[in-house]
Protein backbone atom coordinates (compact mmCIF):
# COMPACT_ATOMS: atom_id res chain seq x y z
CA UNK A 1 0.00 0.00 0.00
CA UNK A 2 1.55 3.37 -1.05
CA UNK A 3 0.41 6.31 1.50
CA UNK A 4 1.08 10.12 1.59
CA UNK A 5 0.61 12.08 4.41
CA UNK A 6 0.54 15.77 4.58
CA UNK A 7 2.51 16.04 1.05
CA UNK A 8 3.39 19.80 0.80
CA UNK A 9 5.51 21.30 -2.25
CA UNK A 10 6.12 25.21 -3.58
CA UNK A 11 8.11 26.67 -6.56
CA UNK A 12 8.76 30.04 -5.12
CA UNK A 13 6.15 31.53 -4.27
CA UNK A 14 3.31 29.58 -5.94
CA UNK A 15 2.72 26.25 -3.39
CA UNK A 16 1.24 23.72 -5.23
CA UNK A 17 0.51 20.57 -2.88
CA UNK A 18 -0.91 22.17 0.34
CA UNK A 19 -0.80 18.92 2.55
CA UNK A 20 -2.50 15.87 0.25
CA UNK A 21 -3.53 12.67 2.10
CA UNK A 22 -4.20 10.11 0.04
CA UNK A 23 -4.09 5.94 0.22
CA UNK A 24 -3.61 3.46 -2.51
CA UNK A 25 -4.49 -0.46 -1.62
CA UNK A 26 -2.70 -3.13 -3.12
CA UNK A 27 -4.23 -4.36 -6.70
CA UNK A 28 -6.09 -1.24 -6.43
CA UNK A 29 -6.88 1.76 -9.47
CA UNK A 30 -6.72 5.26 -8.18
CA UNK A 31 -7.53 7.83 -10.35
CA UNK A 32 -5.93 11.38 -9.66
CA UNK A 33 -8.02 13.98 -11.60
CA UNK A 34 -8.08 17.67 -11.52
CA UNK A 35 -7.48 20.98 -13.58
CA UNK A 36 -4.50 21.55 -15.70
CA UNK A 37 -1.79 23.59 -13.57
CA UNK A 38 -3.52 21.76 -9.92
CA UNK A 39 -0.19 19.65 -9.37
CA UNK A 40 -1.51 16.30 -10.51
CA UNK A 41 2.03 15.79 -12.25
CA UNK A 42 3.58 17.25 -8.75
CA UNK A 43 1.87 14.44 -6.98
CA UNK A 44 2.89 11.91 -9.08
CA UNK A 45 6.83 13.06 -9.39
CA UNK A 46 6.99 13.59 -5.58
CA UNK A 47 6.23 9.83 -5.78
CA UNK A 48 8.41 8.72 -8.43
CA UNK A 49 10.96 10.98 -6.61
CA UNK A 50 11.64 13.18 -9.37
CA UNK A 51 10.50 16.10 -7.14
CA UNK A 52 11.55 16.29 -3.34
CA UNK A 53 8.30 17.41 -1.41
CA UNK A 54 9.13 19.93 1.50
CA UNK A 55 7.45 18.30 3.72
CA UNK A 56 5.62 15.25 4.20
CA UNK A 57 6.03 11.27 4.30
CA UNK A 58 5.33 8.91 1.65
CA UNK A 59 4.76 5.43 2.53
CA UNK A 60 5.00 1.93 1.20
CA UNK A 61 3.12 -1.05 2.71
CA UNK A 62 3.69 1.17 5.91
CA UNK A 63 7.13 1.98 6.26
CA UNK A 64 9.30 5.08 4.96
CA UNK A 65 9.56 4.74 1.12
CA UNK A 66 12.66 2.71 -0.10
CA UNK A 67 13.24 4.36 -3.30
CA UNK A 68 15.25 2.01 -4.92
CA UNK A 69 13.35 -0.67 -3.57
CA UNK A 70 10.31 0.86 -4.83
CA UNK A 71 11.60 1.87 -8.31
CA UNK A 72 12.94 -1.81 -9.15
CA UNK A 73 8.62 -2.40 -8.38
CA UNK A 74 6.92 -0.29 -9.97
CA UNK A 75 6.62 0.75 -14.23
CA UNK A 76 5.58 4.10 -15.35
CA UNK A 77 3.61 4.83 -18.57
CA UNK A 78 4.47 8.85 -19.51
CA UNK A 79 2.51 11.36 -20.91
CA UNK A 80 4.18 11.62 -24.09
CA UNK A 81 5.53 8.25 -23.85
CA UNK A 82 9.09 9.33 -23.48
CA UNK A 83 10.65 6.84 -25.67
CA UNK A 84 14.42 6.66 -25.77
CA UNK A 85 15.40 8.36 -29.40
CA UNK A 86 18.19 6.47 -30.15
CA UNK A 87 16.86 2.72 -29.18
CA UNK A 88 14.62 0.81 -31.42
CA UNK A 89 11.10 -0.15 -29.96
CA UNK A 90 12.19 -3.65 -28.44
CA UNK A 91 15.30 -1.95 -26.81
CA UNK A 92 13.08 0.57 -25.29
CA UNK A 93 11.21 -2.19 -23.72
CA UNK A 94 13.78 -3.99 -22.60
CA UNK A 95 15.88 -1.22 -21.52
CA UNK A 96 15.82 -2.64 -17.58
CA UNK A 97 15.90 -6.46 -18.63
CA UNK A 98 18.65 -5.72 -20.48
CA UNK A 99 20.50 -4.77 -17.58
CA UNK A 100 20.65 -8.13 -15.46
CA UNK A 101 20.26 -10.67 -19.13
CA UNK A 102 21.52 -11.47 -22.55
CA UNK A 103 19.64 -9.62 -25.25
CA UNK A 104 18.57 -12.86 -26.78
CA UNK A 105 16.44 -13.12 -23.70
CA UNK A 106 15.28 -9.67 -22.95
CA UNK A 107 14.93 -8.83 -26.56
CA UNK A 108 12.23 -12.71 -26.07
CA UNK A 109 10.33 -10.84 -23.58
CA UNK A 110 10.10 -7.61 -24.83
CA UNK A 111 8.10 -9.48 -28.21
CA UNK A 112 5.86 -11.14 -25.77
CA UNK A 113 4.85 -7.40 -23.80
CA UNK A 114 4.69 -5.98 -27.09
CA UNK A 115 2.21 -8.43 -28.39
CA UNK A 116 0.52 -8.04 -25.24
CA UNK A 117 -0.53 -4.73 -25.58
CA UNK A 118 -1.32 -5.21 -29.54
CA UNK A 119 1.82 -5.04 -31.32
CA UNK A 120 3.41 -7.53 -33.87
CA UNK A 121 7.14 -8.30 -34.07
CA UNK A 122 7.05 -6.35 -37.10
CA UNK A 123 7.36 -2.99 -34.70
CA UNK A 124 10.19 -4.26 -32.89
CA UNK A 125 12.63 -2.71 -34.84
CA UNK A 126 11.10 0.30 -35.42
CA UNK A 127 12.78 3.44 -34.56
CA UNK A 128 10.14 5.56 -31.73
CA UNK A 129 10.21 8.60 -34.58
CA UNK A 130 8.52 6.11 -37.34
CA UNK A 131 5.71 5.34 -34.63
CA UNK A 132 2.27 7.03 -33.98
CA UNK A 133 0.91 8.65 -31.18
CA UNK A 134 -0.86 5.67 -30.04
CA UNK A 135 1.54 3.05 -31.81
CA UNK A 136 4.24 5.16 -29.01
CA UNK A 137 1.87 4.65 -26.40
CA UNK A 138 1.08 1.28 -26.67
CA UNK A 139 5.00 0.89 -26.75
CA UNK A 140 5.66 2.90 -23.56
CA UNK A 141 3.17 0.60 -21.83
CA UNK A 142 4.68 -2.15 -22.43
CA UNK A 143 8.01 -0.80 -21.30
CA UNK A 144 6.08 -0.02 -18.17
CA UNK A 145 4.83 -3.80 -17.97
CA UNK A 146 8.58 -5.28 -19.21
CA UNK A 147 9.52 -6.33 -15.73
CA UNK A 148 6.18 -7.41 -13.75
CA UNK A 149 6.05 -4.56 -11.65
CA UNK A 150 3.32 -4.47 -8.65
CA UNK A 151 2.63 -0.79 -9.09
CA UNK A 152 2.15 0.85 -12.30
CA UNK A 153 2.15 4.79 -12.99
CA UNK A 154 0.09 6.41 -15.52
CA UNK A 155 0.36 9.60 -15.98
CA UNK A 156 -2.18 11.50 -18.77
CA UNK A 157 -2.25 7.87 -20.94
CA UNK A 158 -5.21 9.47 -23.53
CA UNK A 159 -3.42 12.99 -23.68
CA UNK A 160 -2.98 13.52 -27.51
CA UNK A 161 -4.95 10.88 -28.89
CA UNK A 162 -7.99 10.62 -30.88
CA UNK A 163 -11.23 9.43 -29.48
CA UNK A 164 -10.97 6.00 -30.78
CA UNK A 165 -7.06 5.29 -29.89
CA UNK A 166 -7.66 7.00 -26.73
CA UNK A 167 -10.78 4.40 -25.95
CA UNK A 168 -8.46 1.68 -27.19
CA UNK A 169 -6.00 3.15 -24.66
CA UNK A 170 -7.76 2.93 -22.15
CA UNK A 171 -9.21 -0.79 -22.56
CA UNK A 172 -5.84 -2.36 -22.91
CA UNK A 173 -4.59 -0.48 -19.12
CA UNK A 174 -7.95 -1.69 -17.86
CA UNK A 175 -7.35 -5.39 -19.05
CA UNK A 176 -3.60 -5.19 -17.76
CA UNK A 177 -4.45 -3.74 -14.60
CA UNK A 178 -6.92 -6.65 -14.29
CA UNK A 179 -4.36 -9.33 -15.40
CA UNK A 180 -1.56 -8.29 -13.78
CA UNK A 181 -3.28 -7.56 -10.08
CA UNK A 182 -1.02 -4.17 -10.23
CA UNK A 183 -1.71 -1.19 -8.22
CA UNK A 184 -2.16 1.36 -10.26
CA UNK A 185 -2.51 5.37 -9.93
CA UNK A 186 -3.58 7.73 -13.22
CA UNK A 187 -2.78 11.15 -13.34
CA UNK A 188 -5.92 12.49 -15.84
CA UNK A 189 -8.52 15.01 -16.64
CA UNK A 190 -9.93 12.72 -19.09
CA UNK A 191 -13.28 11.19 -17.07
CA UNK A 192 -13.61 8.14 -19.79
CA UNK A 193 -10.10 7.24 -18.43
CA UNK A 194 -11.59 7.38 -14.82
CA UNK A 195 -14.63 5.02 -16.09
CA UNK A 196 -12.74 2.91 -18.19
CA UNK A 197 -9.59 2.35 -15.63
CA UNK A 198 -10.52 3.60 -11.99
CA UNK A 199 -11.59 2.02 -9.14
CA UNK A 200 -11.46 5.11 -6.81
CA UNK A 201 -11.09 8.83 -8.32
CA UNK A 202 -9.57 11.68 -5.88
CA UNK A 203 -9.96 15.03 -7.19
CA UNK A 204 -7.02 17.39 -6.28
CA UNK A 205 -7.96 21.30 -6.76
CA UNK A 206 -6.02 23.85 -4.61
CA UNK A 207 -3.49 21.42 -3.47
CA UNK A 208 -5.53 19.06 -1.35
CA UNK A 209 -7.52 16.22 -2.40
CA UNK A 210 -11.30 17.24 -1.69
CA UNK A 211 -12.96 14.26 -3.27
CA UNK A 212 -11.85 10.91 -2.69
CA UNK A 213 -14.56 7.93 -3.33
CA UNK A 214 -15.34 5.25 -5.86
CA UNK A 215 -15.65 5.93 -9.10
CA UNK A 216 -18.88 3.86 -9.15
CA UNK A 217 -20.77 6.74 -7.32
CA UNK A 218 -19.08 9.94 -8.05
CA UNK A 219 -21.75 10.78 -10.10
CA UNK A 220 -23.34 11.95 -7.22
CA UNK A 221 -20.09 13.55 -5.20
CA UNK A 222 -20.96 17.79 -5.46
CA UNK A 223 -17.23 18.49 -5.58
CA UNK A 224 -16.82 16.37 -8.65
CA UNK A 225 -20.09 17.90 -10.07
CA UNK A 226 -19.17 21.05 -9.62
CA UNK A 227 -15.48 20.41 -11.67
CA UNK A 228 -16.80 18.98 -14.50
CA UNK A 229 -20.01 21.06 -14.52
CA UNK A 230 -23.48 19.46 -13.73
CA UNK A 231 -24.59 16.72 -15.75
CA UNK A 232 -21.41 15.72 -17.20
CA UNK A 233 -20.59 13.38 -14.84
CA UNK A 234 -23.67 11.42 -15.44
CA UNK B 1 23.20 48.53 1.98
CA UNK B 2 21.55 47.88 -1.64
CA UNK B 3 24.86 48.27 -3.36
CA UNK B 4 26.33 45.96 -0.66
CA UNK B 5 23.73 43.43 -0.61
CA UNK B 6 23.25 43.12 -4.74
CA UNK B 7 27.18 42.27 -4.78
CA UNK B 8 26.59 39.82 -2.08
CA UNK B 9 23.44 38.06 -3.67
CA UNK B 10 25.87 37.94 -6.90
CA UNK B 11 29.07 36.42 -5.18
CA UNK B 12 26.68 33.95 -3.36
CA UNK B 13 25.00 33.01 -6.73
CA UNK B 14 28.89 32.66 -8.50
CA UNK B 15 29.42 30.52 -5.69
CA UNK B 16 26.67 28.42 -5.72
CA UNK B 17 26.95 28.06 -9.21
CA UNK B 18 31.05 26.91 -9.38
CA UNK B 19 29.73 24.34 -6.73
CA UNK B 20 27.14 22.84 -8.54
CA UNK B 21 29.12 22.83 -11.75
CA UNK B 22 32.22 21.23 -9.70
CA UNK B 23 29.69 18.75 -8.17
CA UNK B 24 27.96 17.87 -11.90
CA UNK B 25 31.40 17.41 -13.60
CA UNK B 26 32.37 15.34 -10.11
CA UNK B 27 29.57 12.98 -10.32
CA UNK B 28 29.84 12.57 -14.03
CA UNK B 29 33.29 11.55 -13.61
CA UNK B 30 33.28 9.25 -11.01
CA UNK B 31 31.07 7.22 -13.01
CA UNK B 32 32.62 4.97 -14.38
CA UNK B 33 32.84 2.15 -12.61
CA UNK B 34 31.87 -0.37 -14.24
CA UNK B 35 33.29 1.04 -17.36
CA UNK B 36 30.46 1.82 -19.39
CA UNK B 37 31.93 0.79 -22.68
CA UNK B 38 29.57 0.96 -25.69
CA UNK B 39 28.36 4.46 -24.46
CA UNK B 40 32.32 5.57 -24.24
CA UNK B 41 32.97 3.85 -27.25
CA UNK B 42 29.83 5.54 -29.23
CA UNK B 43 31.12 8.76 -27.60
CA UNK B 44 34.61 8.63 -28.88
CA UNK B 45 33.23 8.54 -32.59
CA UNK B 46 31.11 10.86 -32.40
CA UNK B 47 33.58 13.26 -30.23
CA UNK B 48 36.50 12.18 -31.50
CA UNK B 49 36.42 10.45 -34.91
CA UNK B 50 33.83 12.75 -36.86
CA UNK B 51 35.23 16.41 -35.11
CA UNK B 52 38.69 15.08 -36.82
CA UNK B 53 37.77 16.67 -40.65
CA UNK B 54 36.80 20.48 -39.32
CA UNK B 55 39.73 20.33 -36.82
CA UNK B 56 42.35 19.66 -39.12
CA UNK B 57 41.30 21.88 -41.83
CA UNK B 58 41.19 24.85 -39.29
CA UNK B 59 44.42 23.62 -38.27
CA UNK B 60 45.93 22.98 -42.20
CA UNK B 61 44.32 26.57 -43.01
CA UNK B 62 45.87 28.22 -39.77
CA UNK B 63 49.02 26.75 -39.88
CA UNK B 64 49.24 28.04 -43.61
CA UNK B 65 48.31 31.77 -42.54
CA UNK B 66 50.71 31.12 -39.33
CA UNK B 67 53.17 30.77 -42.15
CA UNK B 68 52.21 33.73 -44.36
CA UNK B 69 52.26 36.43 -41.16
CA UNK B 70 55.63 35.08 -39.56
CA UNK B 71 57.07 35.43 -43.11
CA UNK B 72 56.05 38.53 -44.04
CA UNK B 73 56.44 40.47 -40.21
CA UNK B 74 59.79 38.47 -39.88
CA UNK B 75 61.21 40.40 -43.39
CA UNK B 76 60.66 43.55 -41.22
CA UNK B 77 63.55 42.61 -39.18
CA UNK B 78 65.70 40.15 -41.34
CA UNK B 79 64.10 36.92 -39.65
CA UNK B 80 62.00 35.82 -42.35
CA UNK B 81 63.82 32.30 -41.93
CA UNK B 82 62.17 31.61 -38.77
CA UNK B 83 58.79 30.73 -40.02
CA UNK B 84 58.95 26.94 -39.18
CA UNK B 85 60.10 27.09 -35.67
CA UNK B 86 57.25 29.55 -35.10
CA UNK B 87 54.67 27.95 -36.92
CA UNK B 88 55.48 25.01 -34.85
CA UNK B 89 55.85 26.09 -31.80
CA UNK B 90 52.56 28.87 -32.24
CA UNK B 91 50.37 25.62 -33.48
CA UNK B 92 51.12 22.75 -30.76
CA UNK B 93 51.12 25.27 -27.74
CA UNK B 94 48.39 27.76 -28.74
CA UNK B 95 46.69 27.85 -31.57
CA UNK B 96 46.24 24.22 -31.96
CA UNK B 97 44.63 23.27 -28.89
CA UNK B 98 42.65 26.48 -28.73
CA UNK B 99 41.26 26.18 -32.27
CA UNK B 100 41.18 22.72 -31.67
CA UNK B 101 38.81 23.37 -28.77
CA UNK B 102 36.99 25.88 -30.34
CA UNK B 103 35.89 24.07 -33.54
CA UNK B 104 34.95 20.88 -31.34
CA UNK B 105 32.88 23.16 -28.94
CA UNK B 106 30.90 24.67 -31.62
CA UNK B 107 30.12 21.30 -33.35
CA UNK B 108 30.38 19.21 -29.55
CA UNK B 109 29.13 21.30 -26.80
CA UNK B 110 25.77 22.45 -28.70
CA UNK B 111 25.06 18.64 -30.00
CA UNK B 112 25.08 17.34 -26.45
CA UNK B 113 23.19 20.49 -25.50
CA UNK B 114 20.62 19.71 -27.98
CA UNK B 115 20.28 15.99 -27.71
CA UNK B 116 20.37 16.07 -23.36
CA UNK B 117 18.13 19.15 -23.82
CA UNK B 118 15.63 17.39 -26.10
CA UNK B 119 15.73 14.41 -23.96
CA UNK B 120 14.77 16.91 -20.90
CA UNK B 121 11.84 18.22 -22.63
CA UNK B 122 9.94 15.23 -23.97
CA UNK B 123 10.87 13.83 -20.06
CA UNK B 124 13.26 10.94 -21.31
CA UNK B 125 15.70 11.41 -18.55
CA UNK B 126 12.75 11.51 -15.92
CA UNK B 127 11.89 7.56 -17.89
CA UNK B 128 15.83 6.93 -17.21
CA UNK B 129 15.38 7.75 -13.08
CA UNK B 130 11.93 5.60 -13.17
CA UNK B 131 14.27 2.81 -14.98
CA UNK B 132 16.15 2.46 -12.42
CA UNK B 133 19.29 4.23 -14.34
CA UNK B 134 21.11 7.56 -13.17
CA UNK B 135 21.27 10.09 -16.12
CA UNK B 136 24.41 11.03 -14.73
CA UNK B 137 26.50 7.69 -15.25
CA UNK B 138 24.62 6.94 -18.64
CA UNK B 139 24.48 10.24 -20.16
CA UNK B 140 27.10 12.38 -18.52
CA UNK B 141 29.95 10.09 -18.17
CA UNK B 142 30.38 8.52 -21.21
CA UNK B 143 30.28 12.01 -22.65
CA UNK B 144 32.83 13.55 -20.55
CA UNK B 145 35.57 11.09 -20.80
CA UNK B 146 35.24 10.52 -24.12
CA UNK B 147 36.38 14.05 -24.61
CA UNK B 148 38.96 14.22 -22.06
CA UNK B 149 39.93 11.33 -24.21
CA UNK B 150 39.87 12.07 -27.84
CA UNK B 151 40.53 15.98 -27.54
CA UNK B 152 44.07 15.67 -27.09
CA UNK B 153 44.55 13.61 -30.18
CA UNK B 154 42.49 15.81 -31.94
CA UNK B 155 44.92 18.29 -30.71
CA UNK B 156 48.20 16.33 -31.84
CA UNK B 157 46.65 15.58 -35.53
CA UNK B 158 45.72 19.31 -35.53
CA UNK B 159 49.30 20.26 -35.04
CA UNK B 160 50.54 17.91 -37.16
CA UNK B 161 48.08 19.16 -40.15
CA UNK B 162 48.09 23.08 -39.07
CA UNK B 163 52.12 22.53 -39.36
CA UNK B 164 52.03 20.89 -42.72
CA UNK B 165 50.08 24.02 -43.68
CA UNK B 166 52.64 25.92 -42.78
CA UNK B 167 54.78 23.74 -44.73
CA UNK B 168 53.09 23.55 -47.63
CA UNK B 169 53.20 27.35 -47.61
CA UNK B 170 56.53 27.53 -46.52
CA UNK B 171 57.92 25.56 -49.67
CA UNK B 172 55.05 26.54 -52.45
CA UNK B 173 55.33 30.37 -52.22
CA UNK B 174 58.49 31.32 -49.54
CA UNK B 175 60.65 29.21 -50.91
CA UNK B 176 61.94 27.34 -48.05
CA UNK B 177 63.78 23.96 -48.56
CA UNK B 178 61.31 21.18 -47.53
CA UNK B 179 63.92 19.14 -45.55
CA UNK B 180 65.58 22.48 -44.37
CA UNK B 181 61.78 23.49 -43.17
CA UNK B 182 61.03 19.62 -41.47
CA UNK B 183 64.43 19.89 -39.65
CA UNK B 184 63.93 23.16 -38.19
CA UNK B 185 60.21 22.98 -37.36
CA UNK B 186 61.46 19.60 -35.34
CA UNK B 187 64.67 21.77 -34.67
CA UNK B 188 63.44 24.00 -32.13
CA UNK B 189 60.50 21.90 -30.19
CA UNK B 190 60.58 20.88 -27.02
CA UNK B 191 58.88 18.07 -25.39
CA UNK B 192 56.99 20.27 -23.03
CA UNK B 193 55.54 22.84 -25.87
CA UNK B 194 54.11 19.27 -27.04
CA UNK B 195 52.91 18.11 -23.59
CA UNK B 196 51.34 21.14 -22.32
CA UNK B 197 49.04 21.41 -25.64
CA UNK B 198 48.30 18.13 -24.96
CA UNK B 199 47.22 18.45 -21.35
CA UNK B 200 45.41 21.48 -22.46
CA UNK B 201 43.57 20.02 -24.98
CA UNK B 202 41.85 17.38 -22.06
CA UNK B 203 41.41 19.97 -20.10
CA UNK B 204 39.63 21.88 -23.29
CA UNK B 205 37.70 18.84 -23.96
CA UNK B 206 36.41 18.88 -19.93
CA UNK B 207 35.37 22.20 -20.23
CA UNK B 208 33.43 21.58 -23.55
CA UNK B 209 31.68 18.03 -22.51
CA UNK B 210 30.86 19.77 -19.51
CA UNK B 211 28.94 22.48 -20.71
CA UNK B 212 27.02 20.60 -23.11
CA UNK B 213 25.97 18.18 -20.05
CA UNK B 214 25.28 20.88 -17.83
CA UNK B 215 23.63 23.22 -19.94
CA UNK B 216 21.57 20.19 -21.38
CA UNK B 217 20.21 18.74 -18.14
CA UNK B 218 18.92 22.22 -16.88
CA UNK B 219 17.15 22.83 -19.89
CA UNK B 220 13.48 24.43 -19.16
CA UNK B 221 10.65 23.60 -21.40
CA UNK B 222 9.83 23.40 -24.99
CA UNK B 223 11.65 23.93 -28.26
CA UNK B 224 12.89 27.55 -26.94
CA UNK B 225 14.47 26.40 -23.69
CA UNK B 226 16.61 23.58 -26.11
CA UNK B 227 18.07 26.45 -28.17
CA UNK B 228 18.99 28.84 -25.32
CA UNK B 229 20.43 25.54 -24.04
CA UNK B 230 22.54 24.92 -27.00
CA UNK B 231 23.79 28.85 -27.30
CA UNK B 232 24.48 29.15 -23.52
CA UNK B 233 26.82 25.72 -23.77
CA UNK B 234 28.51 26.68 -26.39
CA UNK B 235 29.23 30.25 -25.67
CA UNK B 236 29.85 29.14 -22.27
CA UNK B 237 32.70 26.30 -23.79
CA UNK B 238 34.12 28.63 -25.93
CA UNK B 239 34.57 31.69 -23.11
CA UNK B 240 35.77 28.51 -20.54
CA UNK B 241 38.23 27.67 -22.96
CA UNK B 242 39.91 30.48 -23.44
CA UNK B 243 40.00 31.50 -19.59
CA UNK B 244 41.18 28.19 -18.92
CA UNK B 245 43.88 28.93 -22.26
CA UNK B 246 45.34 31.78 -20.10
CA UNK B 247 45.56 30.24 -16.85
CA UNK B 248 47.26 26.97 -18.23
CA UNK B 249 49.77 28.88 -20.16
CA UNK B 250 50.52 31.18 -17.04
CA UNK B 251 50.81 27.72 -15.17
CA UNK B 252 53.33 25.91 -17.93
CA UNK B 253 55.46 28.77 -19.09
CA UNK B 254 55.95 31.82 -16.57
Amino acid sequence: MIALQDLHKSFGEKQVLAGVNLQVGQGESLCVIGQSGTGKSVLLKCILGLVQPDRGRITWHGRPLDRAAFMAGFGMLFQGAALFDSMSVWQNVAFRLRQRMSDGKARAIALDKLARVGLGAETADLMPAELSGGMAKRVGLARAIADDPSVIFFDEPTTGLDPIRARAINALIRDIVTQTGATAITITHDMDSVCAIGDRVALLQCGRIVHDGPVAGMSDAPELADFLGVGVAK
Amino acid sequence: MTPIRTVGRAALRLTRGIGAVTIFAGRGLGGLRPLPGRALGLQLIQIGWLSLPVVGLTALFTGAALALQIHSGGERFQAGDVVPAIVAIGMVRELGPVLGGLMVAARVASSIAAEIGTMRVTEQIDALVTLSTDPIRWLVTPRLWAAILSLPVLVAVGDIIGIMGGWLVGTGSLGFNSTTYIANSWAYLEFWDVASGLIKGAVFGLIVALSGCWFGMRSSRGAAGVGRATTQAVVGAAVGILAANFVLTGLFFQ
